[in-house]
C-alpha cells in the first residue's frame, strides 16, 4: 500500500511559535528537523513535523538578532538541530535543554551561514 | 552513595572507525548520563552550492556519506526533479531502487559486522563482512565504483544494466540469501548473542516516536515508519511493508536489521522480473525555482534534502538533515542505566554514521 | 636488531578518520577482513597509538581534528610512516573549497605515502602499506643506525676515560 506524501507550509509569528509547536505535538506529530535558509538579511527558519508522512513545515521568519525561544522543553530532541541553529547561524536561542554554548559544531570560521557573516567569538547564547 | 566519575569517550576509539565524542558521567560501572559532542568531521557541504552547479552538486551529495552514498544523490535528484517537474523514465525507477536496496544491503552487512565487534564476536564480524563482500562486486560490476557510485543524476541514471547482468544477479540471489539467512540465524537465535543483547538500552515506542527517532532505532521500538512505504522509485510499484520489533533493545534493532537484509534482496529479485524496457534519463534544462523537501530512507533512516532554487544555476540553500542527528537524542535516553561496557554497543545500535550526521 | 627484523611484514597500523566521508574508512576496513584479509600477514589494525607503526590517515584536516591528528601522530613510537589515504586526504580533494576544511594531512603531519582515490581501492590501500612498509624499514635502519654510532662513541669514550 502506498500512501501519498502531502508537505503544507504555513507561516508563523515569533509569539506564537511555541503554542503552535505544542498544538502540533498534541496532535501526535513528530519533529522532523528545524533548518534555517538565509533570505538575505533575514533568517526563515522551518519547523518540520510529520505524522503518517504527512509533512507539515512552521516557518519562522526572524531578523539576524532576534532571539528565538526553544522548543526543547516540547520535542526533547530539539536541542540537536538549535544547537546547529546557533553555532552555524549564529541565531540566539533561548532556553535550550542541553545547551553547548557554542561548542556543538565547532568551525573555523564562527557562524558560517549567518547573515552577516561578521563572526566573532562571541556566543550569542551566553 | 557512589562517586561519580566522568569517562571521556573517543573521539579516536576502537568502536566505529569515525570520532565522536561523548561524556560518560559514571557511578561504579554505570553510566548515569552521557553528552554527546560531535563536529570532527564537520566540512560544511551545504555551503558548496554556491560554487557548484545544481547537477554537479549530486557527486557531492554523494560523499557526504561514503556507505549511503547512493540514497543521498537519490535525494537530492528527486528533490529537484520535483522542483523542476521532470518525469523520470520507469526504467531508471527500477534501476535506482536495484542500486539503493544493494547499498542497503552492503550496510546493513557492514553494520551486523561491526556490531558483531563491539560484543567481541569476531568470527562473525568477518563472516558479515564476507558475504557483503558480493554485494560490493555487484556494484563495482554494474556502476564501476564499490563505495562511490556515481551513477545517480537528475533526470535518471547515467548506466544501464544489460539484460545478461541481471539474469546473472537474479541467478546469484537465491544462494546469497540463504548465506543471510545462516548469517541472521546467529544474530536472531544464538544464544550468547540473545544474552548480550536483550534488555539492553531499551527505549519505549512512545519516547521512540517522541525523541523522533528514525530509521531502524524507531522501527525496533514498535513505530512503524519507512518512507519507502510513500512509493518513490519504483517501490510504489513492488510494494512494501516496514520491518518493525516492538522490545525497542539493541536485540530488536537488531533484528530489524537482519529482517530488512532478507527483505532487501526479496525487492531486488522483483524489481529483477519486473524491470521495464525503456530509456535511462530524460534531458534536463533549465534552473529549478521553488523549493521542496526531499526525503528518501537510508538504511540508518529518514533523510531530508531540503533544496531551494532561485531560478539560477546554483541552488539558494541545499539543507540536509541526516537520521543520525535525529537518532542522537534516543541514544542520550538509551545510555543510562547501561554499564560502561555495553557503551560500545548501544552506541552501535543506533548505526552512527558521523559523517553524514555532520556533513 | 634482530627480534625488530621478525615484525617488518606485520606492522600494526592506526586508522583515523579526519574528516572524510566514510567512503575510504570503509575500505580500510575492508583490506582487514575476507577477501583481501591483510591480518593474515599479521598486519593489525590497532586502537591504541602507542602500539602502532603505521598511521592511516583518512580525510582533510578541519578546524576541531588539527589537534587530534597532531596529539595522535605524537603519540606514536619512532620509527613510524604516515599514509594519507584517498584524495581528500591529499589536497581536501572534492571538499578542499569548504569553509571548515584546511586541506590535506600534510598541513599538520609529515606524510610518507599518499593513496590516490575517490574512495581509495582496497588494493591501492595494500599497495600503499607495502610502500609504507619499506620507508618503515629505512627509518629503522636509520635509527638503529643512529643508535649504533651512539653507541660506539659511549663506549670509545668509557674507554678513554
Amino acid at each position: 500500500m502506498t500512501v501519498n506524501e502531502e508537505q503544507t507550509t504555513i507561516g508563523v509569528a515569533l509569539e506564537d511559535l511555541t503554542r503552535e509547536v505544542k498544538a502540533l505535538q498534541t496532535d501526535g506529530y513528530r519533529l522532523v528537523q528545524i533548518g534555517c535558509t538565509d533570505t538575505g538579511g533575514a533568517y526563515e527558519v522551518n519547523y518540520s513535523f510529520d505524522r503518517g508522512y504527512q509533512y507539515r513545515n512552521l516557518r519562522l521568519t526572524v531578523g539576524p538578532e532576534t532571539e528565538v525561544p526553544s522548543i526543547s522543553d516540547i520535542y526533547w530532541g530539539a536541542f540537536v538541530y538549535e544547537n546547529e541553529m546557533h553555532d552555524l547561524f549564529g541565531i540566539p536561542v533561548n532556553g535550550i535543554n542541553i545547551d553547548f554554548k557554542g561548542t556543538f559544531i565547532k568551525t573555523a570560521e564562527k557562524y558560517p551561514f549567518s547573515v552577516t557573516r561578521r563572526g566573532g567569538d562571541q556566543c550569542r547564547n551566553a | 552513595m557512589p562517586e561519580r566519575i566522568i569517562v571521556p569517550f573517543g573521539p579516536q576509539h576502537p568502536v566505529l572507525p569515525e570520532p565522536i565524542h561523548l561524556d560518560l558521567v559514571l557511578e561504579d560501572e554505570t553510566v548515569v548520563e552521557a553528552v554527546p559532542s560531535i563536529g570532527y568531521i564537520h566540512r560544511g557541504l551545504e555551503r558548496l552550492i554556491e560554487k557548484r552547479e545544481y547537477t554537479e552538486y549530486v557527486y557531492v551529495a554523494e560523499r557526504i556519506c561514503g556507505i549511503c552514498s547512493f540514497m543521498h544523490a537519490l535525494c537530492y535528484s528527486q528533490g529537484i526533479e520535483e522542483i523542476m517537474k521532470i518525469e523520470v523514465p520507469d526504467r531508471a525507477h527500477y534501476l535506482r531502487t536495484i542500486w539503493s536496496e544493494c547499498s542497503r544491503l552492503h550496510s546493513h552487512l557492514l553494520w551486523l559486522g561491526l556490531f558483531a565487534d563491539s560484543m567481541g564476536f569476531e568470527n562473525l564480524f568477518m563472516r558479515s563482512w564476507q558475504l557483503r563482500e558480493s554485494v560490493l562486486d555487484v556494484l563495482e560490476d554494474t556502476t564501476g565504483g564499490r563505495v562511490i557510485q556515481g551513477t545517480c543524476k537528475v533526470g535518471g541514471v547515467r548506466r544501464d544494466i544489460g539484460a545478461e547482468k541481471l539474469a546473472e544477479m537474479h541467478r546469484a540471489l537465491d544462494p546469497f540469501e540463504a548465506q543471510c539467512r545462516d548469517l541472521g540465524d546467529v544474530f536472531l537465535n544464538d544464544e550468547t548473542v540473545k544474552y548480550r543483547l536483550q534488555g539492553l538500552g531499551v527505549i519505549s515506542k512512545d519516547e521512540a516516536y517522541a525523541l523522533g527517532a528514525a530509521g531502524p532505532t524507531a522501527r525496533g521500538s514498535g513505530v512503524a515508519m519507512d518512507h519507502r512505504e510513500t512509493g518513490y522509485a519504483a517501490y510504489g510499484d513492488l510494494g512494501f511493508k516496514p520491518v518493525v520489533e516492538t522490545a525497542g533493545d539493541c536485540y530488536a534493532r537488531c533484528a530489524v536489521r537482519v529482517k530488512e537484509v532478507y527483505a532487501s534482496i526479496d525487492l531486488i529479485r522483483r524489481a529483477i522480473s519486473e524491470m521495464p524496457e525503456g530509456s535511462l534519463d530524460v534531458k534536463v534544462k533549465g534552473a529549478p525555482d521553488g523549493e521542496y523537501f526531499s526525503r528518501v530512507e537510508q538504511p540508518r533512516g529518514e533523510v531530508v534534502h531540503y533544496l531551494r532554487g532561485n531560478g539560477t544555476k546554483h541552488l539558494a540553500r541545499a539543507r540536509i538533515r541526516t537520521p543520525t542527528l535525529a537518532n542522537i537524542p534516543p541514544l542520550v535516553k538509551m545510555l543510562p542505566g547501561a554499564q560502561l561496557a555495553d557503551v560500545p554497543v548501544v552506541v552501535l545500535s543506533i548505526d552512527p554514521c558521523i559523517s553524514c550526521t555532520e556533513r | 636488531m634482530s627480534t625488530m627484523a621478525f615484525l617488518k611484514r606485520s606492522p600494526w597500523i592506526l586508522h583515523y578518520d579526519a574528516s572524510s566521508c566514510n567512503g575510504c574508512d570503509i575500505e580500510v576496513l575492508a583490506c582487514l577482513t575476507p577477501l583481501y584479509d591483510v591480518e593474515r600477514f599479521g598486519i593489525i589494525n590497532t586502537g591504541n597509538p602507542k602500539h602502532a607503526d603505521i598511521l592511516m590517515i583518512t580525510g582533510g584536516i578541519n578546524e576541531l581534528n588539527r589537534a587530534v591528528v597532531r596529539n595522535l601522530y605524537e603519540q606514536m613510537p619512532e620509527p613510524k610512516v604516515v599514509v594519507a589515504i584517498g584524495i581528500c586526504a591529499a589536497t581536501g580533494g572534492i571538499f578542499r573549497e569548504c569553509y571548515n576544511i584546511a586541506g590535506g594531512v600534510d598541513k599538520i603531519i609529515p606524510v610518507d605515502v599518499y593513496v590516490p582515490g575517490c574512495a581509495a581501492r582496497p588494493e591501492m590501500i595494500i599497495d600503499g602499506v607495502v610502500t609504507a612498509l619499506s620507508i618503515l624499514e629505512e627509518k629503522r635502519a636509520k635509527m638503529t643506525g643512529a643508535a649504533q654510532i651512539k653507541d660506539d662513541a659511549r663506549q670509545a669514550a668509557g674507554e678513554t676515560t
